[in-house]
């Protein structure tokens, strides 16, 4: 059953089974693995486990959205340098632990909002690998209409509320968020969440004080998590951030480190972190140290301000994919081979998604002018502004401007 | 100093090639000659060349802003931290309203403060310290205090590919707040002289470099220490049939819609770049409208509420009787700045040709 194709609808189906299978103890085939680190804590009144029980099914399920993660970003550099997706593009690569074990701990219930760097995120949350390559190919089938490109995907019906251009902004946002799912949760009743994920180098915008002020002051379902990729572009977080401990940030807020290239570590930190916030106990710190692999977008080679040795050494001893691939064979759940047959299926998938993609048709004309307001149920009140027009070199100078009018 | 592509590859902290290739992409340019451009720019940019000055004339200029030690992610500020020492060029934090704040605090002591804004899209974190607490620090003192040892550098416009955050030209924002000054240089010789006006003028200014200026050629900035004055617009072309306003980048855009209406039509423009946008030189734009008794004002930012609008209103009140068609805006689109359009909403020589006609057919 695990070797079964990788229909989209099956990656989809693994997203979204993950928060379940999460919960439910495993009678049989579960395997328990200690974590080779500790949490770290910050004024956390509650203790952190020092394993994960898990199984097949799960690894499998993690390793699979794990590598379609991995060979989307890493086709999108592809596409990115051969000129097909162009303007802005971070990547996710290396980090995809912390956004699988997030959804791992997670129900669909539970918002979402992180920053420009979210391709992995719309994954998990209601992209396919298609519609995420067609919103950054520009064309209409993609996850945000081809409007938003890179920066900006986003699913209402998961609950996920896209990536932000604005280094920081994400975050009272996402208190807001947790606000409206304490609001509409009867008294008693377990809140849902909402996560907040921003970087090192954003945890220093003045905005994420006032939104843990009130996060905290009101108790909201507050998740504040820093995936801690050690750099904001160029500036390593000694060099931008006088505390490093980002867990700790929230002063009085409890707080809590983990392996972010470890997604068992993530699951489980974030089980204790939504337990926590959907009590009424108001927020949390989360910090997900973790690291990305490429460069901080596009065409920063990413080798100026670290070395090659360092990401050399993390991709050798650190890689989150690897891990799940070592603990699925080390406890005798896969052989190396069924491992390779998956990869290789995902490695077609995603060039056949990035294929069907290409074939994507560019947005309407409109779409420039719709959706700036309320355009009724289906846009259809939207006028056409009598003054946006295209620039029609026909119709302004005439058939005859093939002749070639100097500095045109 | 190392070839600039070398020392790119080699030790630069923050270079955003990403955005070099969306400016040669704009500029329809290949790669390998991307990177030679590119290896001029850092050498020796107007604006680079504009802060050394700012820091070898005046002991209390710093230079400070995200990646700025490193050179920014334009490069503007290359080798400055080496000539001049950490603690007057430094990087700051991922913080713009601190950046901000800070930048006040150390003008209002006397110093002067040159901060940069990674981009202008990214200044609006900043635009409580600009607006309230930088614009009026002077009037509600009562002269007291004042920040005007502080400019804010940050680029501004479109350049291809930036889509929303990468692109706008927030001029008229900073243009609506008494107590700021709002400059626009339309070329590298330009900016260098604008800048250190900017600068050394006494009064907070936010200095809007607009990203298709870097692209120009390095040869064309003179050296040594020079100022271009704020508040004075320049006349560009003298014309006899219709003023044609601009400012910024806009004015390359300008000049090829008035090329054509000579081209095509023997339509004689005066092309005028308003330099500063507040203050704004009417006057001169006046004299102009006065003799062509036609005005077409164009930027870049959209229509409604864009600093054409005040052009606009102004010159009718003080040329109504000399106006022979209405006023003429070619702007940016009253929508955000669109990721896949931007084609379309960029306020193009087309546009302007157009424009420029109507209001002389009348
Ligand atoms: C307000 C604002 N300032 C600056 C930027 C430019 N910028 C984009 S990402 C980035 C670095 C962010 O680093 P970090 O928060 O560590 O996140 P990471 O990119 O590492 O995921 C900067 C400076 C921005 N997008 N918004
Ligand atoms: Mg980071």
């Amino acid at each position: 059953m695990f070797r079964s194709a990788l229909t989209r609808s099956s990656l989809r189906a693994c997203a979204s089974q993950m928060g379940e299978t999460g919960k439910r103890a495993m009678s049989s085939g579960s395997i328990t693995v200690p974590f080779s680190r500790e949490y770290d804590t910050h004024k956390l009144p509650f203790e952190m486990p020092k394993e994960a029980v898990t199984n097949k099914e799960e690894l499998l399920g993690y390793f699979k959205l794990m590598y379609t993660m991995r060979r989307m970003e890493i086709t999108c550099d592809t596409e990115y340098k051969a000129r097909a997706i162009r303007g802005f593009c971070h990547l996710y690569d290396g980090q995809e632990a912390v956004a699988m074990g997030v959804e791992a701990a997670f129900d669909q219930k539970d918002s979402w909002i992180t920053s420009y760097r979210c391709h992995c995120i719309s994954l998990l949350r209601g992209g396919t690998v298609e519609s995420i390559f067609a919103e950054l190919l520009g064309y209409s089938e993609g996850v945000s209409h081809g409007k938003g490109g890179s920066m900006h995907m986003y699913s209402k019906k998961h609950n996920f509320y896209g990536g932000q251009g604005i280094v920081g902004a994400q975050v009272p946002v996402g208190v807001g968020l947790s606000f409206a799912a304490k609001y509409a949760t009867p008294p008693g009743e377990k809140t849902p969440v909402a996560i907040a994920m921003y970087g090192d180098g954003a945890a220093n915008q003045g905005q994420i004080w006032e939104g843990a002020n009130m996060a905290s002051l009101w108790k909201l379902p507050m998740i504040f998590c820093i995936e801690n990729n050690q750099y904001g572009m160029g500036t390593s977080k000694e060099r931008s951030s006088s505390n490093n401990k980002y867990y700790t940030m929230g002063n009085h807020i409890p707080g809590v480190r983990m392996d972010g290239m470890n997604v068992l570590m993530v699951r489980e930190g974030m089980k204790a972190a939504k337990e926590w916030c959907s009590t009424g106990n108001g927020p949390i710190y989360v910090e997900s140290d973790t690291y990305r692999y490429h460069g901080h977008s596009m065409s920063d080679p990413g080798t100026t301000y670290r070395n090659r040795d360092e990401i050399a050494s993390m991709r050798t001893a650190r890689d989150p994919i690897e891990y799940v691939k070592n603990l699925l064979v080390q406890h005798n759940l896969a052989d190396p081979q069924e491992l390779k047959n998956i990869e290789k299926d995902i490695r077609k998938e995603v060039q056949d998604a990035l294929k069907a993609a290409k074939n994507g048709s560019i947005p309407k004309f409109e779409e420039l002018y719709k959706d700036i307001y309320i355009g009724g149920e289906d846009n259809s009140k939207i006028v056409y502004p009598a003054y946006i027009r295209m620039p029609d070199r026909a119709k302004s100078i005439g058939s005859i401007y093939e002749r070639g009018v100097s500095g045109m | 100093m190392p070839d600039c592509h070398e020392s790119y590859i080699v030790n630069s902290q923050s270079c955003r090639p990403d955005l070099l290739t969306i400016l040669n992409s704009a500029a329809g340019l290949n790669h390998s000659l991307l990177l030679s451009l590119t290896a001029n720019l850092c050498r020796f940019t107007a604006i680079n060349s504009a802060m050394r000055v700012a820091l070898q004339t005046d002991p209390t200029a710093t230079v400070f802003g995200e990646d700025v030690a490193f050179g920014g992610v334009f490069r503007c500020s290359v080798g400055l931290k080496e000539e001049f020492g950490a603690s007057r060029v430094f990087n700051t934090p991922l913080s713009e309203q601190g950046i901000a704040g800070f930048a006040i605090g150390y003008a209002a002591m006397g110093g002067t403060a040159i901060a940069e804004m990674q981009f202008a899209d990214y200044i609006f974190p900043a635009m409580d310290q600009l607006v309230n607490e930088a614009a009026k620090y002077r009037y509600r003192s009562g002269n007291e205090f004042n920040c005007g040892g502080l400019t804010i550098r940050a680029p501004c416009g479109a350049v291809g590919h930036g889509g929303h955050y990468h692109s706008q030209s927030p001029e008229a924002y900073f243009a609506h707040t008494p107590g700021l000054k709002v400059v626009m240089p339309r070329d590298a010789r330009e900016a260098k002289g604008l800048l250190l006006a900017s600068i050394r003028d006494p009064d907070p200014v936010i200095f809007l470099e607009p990203k298709a200026l870097y692209r120009t050629s390095v040869e064309d900035v003179p050296d040594g220490d020079y100022e271009v004055p704020l508040g004075v617009a320049q006349v560009l072309r003298a014309g006899a049939d219709v003023t044609v306003v601009g400012w910024g980048a806009q004015l390359r855009v300008l000049a090829e819609g008035c090329d054509m209406a000579r081209a095509r039509d023997g339509i004689s423009c005066e092309l005028i770049d308003l330099r500063t946008v507040l203050p704004w030189d009417a006057a001169t734009v006046a004299a102009s409208v006065r003799k062509t008794g036609r005005l077409v004002v164009s930027h870049e930012a959209p229509r409604t509420c864009g600093f054409a609008a005040e052009v606009a209103a102004d010159l009718q009140e003080r040329c109504f009787l000399h106006l022979q068609a209405p006023v003429a805006r070619v702007c940016g689109y009253d929508t955000p700045f669109p990721l896949v359009f931007e084609r379309h909403y960029a306020p193009d020589a087309l546009k302007v040709y157009e424009a420029i006609k109507k209001a002389v057919n009348y």
